[in-house]
């Protein structure tokens, strides 16, 4: 149809903003994450970690007044779509993709972001991260509106993940136990680069799960509960868990350094309960812009992933 | 043992090659800052050195006795001319096998990374030398550390291994701050942060059963570690 045509998201467009959610997510520090490092290092306590805490926020200044990365391990950059069910795409889905693809290499000549991603076996480099597999974008969809929005996240991607298949005799407890294994893995020594949001992905497949955790930690954001009652009441519970470790930043003594647990859940097998948790660093590189149809394009702290629909339980 | 509380955590600021007093003077939790070269190297730069066997494109030993476990964000200005954004360590326990032979090899006696290593590691080798080990903080505050740096000197082997991988020669100043892991003497701040918080974390795992399903090679002591 004609009127699809001339109301279409251009790939021009789409380009030009991935580039510069690629820019944003590298040099400045979401404001929630911002908040919660500077509210840590005021309470802090012990004096190592206290002296880390106000480096990293010290640092997340010097990135934006010198327009640096914050972290120079710019991670493996990566795009989450979410495509309003009435949106219309110039060159459709392929064009899309190219666009973040070009809006990529862009990025990495000229932000600029480190090449890190290399083929797993030969270890070749393009130098401008892309590849196979590479960037990845998920999708989601939304219905009743036309625009879409791009977030671009760059993830660390050595440390802080891990998936086990539990059972539902495991409980609660075996989900408690879990996250302080977790916590036991990747805190000392601060491999995680904590303080981190925990992600946490309960049920499904176990790529379901391991997406769920990833999309927990990354695209939910400081303060924020499960809509359910009881997955909130638990978000909190491992919050003052993983504040009782006394694993601060670094892995040195402190005062804990959970910036927040957000649990996401999908229906399983019943015979298992499949978990997976999921580490985001305090580095955390995220930046979201909604597209109009229109061309307008605004630029938004909070990436709303998780929808009323993208939670739904129901056939409809 | 004294308890991380205690820690003066003075600051030095170091010019390179850092002399064996300079090293012998530097307690753990101490600050340092650095003036003057220090070059980078990974596993593409080990491969290639020691089990590759390539001859070393310059003058190690020369340059510095400063190394440092990362790779930069980096691009070039308009004159192009190579500008370093930011830089960030990557973990140091991946680099066992081959860091006594860049120490040993070409008198390398400090080195920044991320997360320190093993105990028996320092003592066969830092404390051998009089070597430090020195932990980036955070760990990804590169956008600091990318300030220290005032200029490329050199790049090696970039063609072959990529930016990420490559030996690159930067120019310092006022680089850091980056904390004393390991002295001279072979003693370890993590070794005294495990011990503090291995304390809690005993503790808060009374009353969890194990799982269910175990896992082959899998560790149960929270106090063990994973590397």
């Amino acid at each position: 149809m004609p009127t699809v045509e001339t109301h279409a998201i251009s790939s021009e467009l789409i380009r030009e903003v991935a580039f510069e959610l690629n820019r944003r997510a590298a040099i400045g520090i979401p404001k929630d994450v911002g908040d919660s490092i500077a509210d840590m290092a005021e309470r802090e306590t012990q004096k190592l970690s206290k002296f880390v805490l106000l480096e990293i926020v010290n640092n997340y200044k010097v990135a934006v007044d010198e327009q640096r990365p914050m972290c120079a391990d710019t991670g493996l950059p990566r795009f989450y779509a979410k495509i309003g069910n009435d949106a219309a795409l110039e060159g459709g889905f392929v064009a899309l993709e190219r666009s973040v693809r070009q809006g990529t290499a862009d990025a990495t000549e000229r932000v600029p972001l480190r090449p890190n991603r290399v083929h797993p076996i030969t270890r070749h480099d393009y130098n401008n991260n892309v590849g196979i597999h590479a960037p990845t974008v998920d999708y989601s969809w939304e219905p009743d509106v036309d625009w879409i929005e791009l977030t671009s996240f760059h993830k660390g991607g050595l440390f802080g993940g891990d998936y086990r298949m539990l059972f539902p005799t495991d409980g609660i407890d075996g989900i408690k136990r879990f996250f302080l294994d977790v916590i036991s893995e990747f805190f000392k020594r601060g491999l995680s680069c904590q303080p981190a949001i925990v992600g946490i992905g309960i049920g499904g497949t176990k790529d379901t799960c391991v997406r769920l955790a990833k999309e927990a930690a990354c695209l939910r954001v400081v303060g924020d509960r499960n809509p359910d009652p009881e997955i909130g009441k638990l978000e909190e519970e491992l919050n003052e868990l993983g504040r009782r470790t006394s694993l601060g930043p670094m892995g040195f003594k402190g005062e804990g350094a959970v910036m927040d647990t957000h649990i996401e859940v999908a229906y399983t097998h019943t015979g298992g309960m499949p978990i997976s948790i999921h580490h985001q660093c305090f580095a955390l590189r995220r930046a979201t812009a909604r597209i109009h149809t229109d061309g307008q394009v605004e630029y938004r702290e909070n990436p709303d992933w998780f929808t009323d629909y993208y939670r739904r339980d129901s056939i409809a | 043992m004294s308890g991380t509380a205690d820690l003066e955590m003075k600051e030095h600021h170091l010019t390179t090659p850092a002399t064996p007093e300079d090293l012998a003077k530097l307690e753990l939790g101490d600050v340092v800052y650095f003036d003057g070269v220090i070059f980078t190297g990974r596993i593409g730069l080990y491969k290639k050195l020691f089990d590759e066997k390539a001859p070393p494109p310059v003058d190690i030993a020369s340059l510095t006795n400063v190394t440092f476990h990362c790779s930069p964000a980096v691009g070039r200005n308009e004159a192009g001319d190579w500008e370093v954004a930011a830089v960030t360590a990557t973990a140091s326990f991946r680099f066992e096998k081959h860091l006594p032979l860049l120490m040993d090899g070409y008198d390398i006696r400090c080195v920044i990374g991320k997360g320190g290593m093993a105990q028996e590691f320092y003592e066969k080798h830092f404390k051998r030398l009089g070597a430090v080990f020195l932990n980036t903080v955070g760990y990804g505050i590169g956008a600091q550390y990318g300030r220290g740096i005032t200029g490329v000197k050199d790049v090696y082997w970039i063609d072959e291994l990529g930016i990420a991988q490559a030996m690159w020669v930067f120019e310092v100043k006022n680089f850091g701050p980056f904390l004393v892991e390991c002295d001279a003497r072979g003693n370890s701040l993590y070794q005294m942060a495990l011990a503090e918080t291995n304390v809690e974390l005993g503790k808060l795992y009374e009353g969890l059963p194990l799982p269910t399903l175990k896992r082959m090679g899998e560790v149960h002591n929270p106090e063990d570690e994973v590397f």
